[in-house]
């Protein structure tokens, strides 16, 4: 699914984008970090609830490129500058995070676990 | 062979500024064309532990020693130490404190996830003394 698509699905505001052809081929939703950090997978995005610098590291290390805010969180100037410079795209959704996961899940999103 | 090797400081009392140790090392082994792999469960291994020294042990440092077939880690504090390793090492054991699980942290996931990622890790804890955090990750 590529980026554009997901900003869709999700009805979400773009806080940061550059590529919107960027390819996303698995999601991962979490509020605890090592929780996300257990999951590796290529191309993954990560949902979160959680608004701090910690949400783009654990991204960083990760290698995700992208991070949906659920609950219409929007993150700080400093969480912003962080982003671009790693540059990970940064959305935000009204959507709680069960929605918000289910309507990707719906459009053909997996999980990348092997039962997804 | 020598290796290249690299010591940080890790401020304690600085959540936001948590991770930039772990950063580095991993942009530095972008630069010099490490085994991908490799970069992406040194990055998590070494920021798992470099968060702990920051939520749990006030900071200490990080020594990174970079081999071409291996990255060798050694996280040190001079914080509470871990009473019981074994229990600390179990998935969902964590003593964090519900500040910092409202930080995203707190699920006893780290550790677990540092023996995960890292071909071999050794924790030598003393209470009241300090906690030394050892891991080696293979360069293939
Ligand atoms: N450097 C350290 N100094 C003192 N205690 C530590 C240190 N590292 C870990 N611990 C202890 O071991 C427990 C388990 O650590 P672990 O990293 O697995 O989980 P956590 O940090 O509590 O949560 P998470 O890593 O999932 O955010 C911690 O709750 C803490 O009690
Ligand atoms: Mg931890």
């Amino acid at each position: 699914m590529k980026l554009r698509e997901v900003i869709e699905v999700l009805k979400a505001e773009v806080i940061n984008a550059d590529n919107l052809d960027l390819e996303i081929v698995t999601a991962c939703g979490s509020d605890m970090m090592s929780d996300a950090l257990a999951f590796v997978k290529d191309q993954a995005m990560l949902l979160t609830g959680l608004v701090n610098p910690q949400t783009i590291r654990t991204a960083e290390m990760l290698d995700i490129h992208c991070i949906v805010f659920v609950r219409g969180k929007m993150p700080g100037a400093d969480m912003i500058e962080l982003a671009k410079d790693r540059d990970i795209a940064l959305l935000s959704t009204g959507y709680r995070m069960f929605t918000a996961c289910g309507r990707l899940y719906a459009a053909g999103l997996g999980g990348g676990c092997d039962e997804n | 062979m020598t290796p290249i090797t690299k010591r940080y400081e890790v401020s304690g009392d600085d959540f936001t500024h948590a991770g930039e140790a772990s950063g580095k090392v991993k942009t530095l082994l972008k630069q010099i064309g490490y085994h991908p792999d490799a970069i992406r469960r040194i990055a998590i291994a070494m920021y798992e532990g470099e968060i702990n020294m920051v939520i749990h042990a006030n900071g200490g440092f990080a020594n990174v020693d970079i081999y071409p077939d291996r990255v060798e880690i050694l996280l040190e504090d001079t914080g509470p130490g871990i009473e019981d390793v074994d229990k600390a090492m179990e998935e969902g054991y964590s003593t964090a404190p519900d500040e910092v699980r409202a930080l995203g942290f707190g699920a006893g996931m780290g550790l677990p996830n540092i023996k995960k990622y890292t071909d071999d890790m050794r924790i030598e804890s003393a209470v009241g003394v300090g906690t030394k955090v050892y891991m080696t990750i293979k360069g293939q």
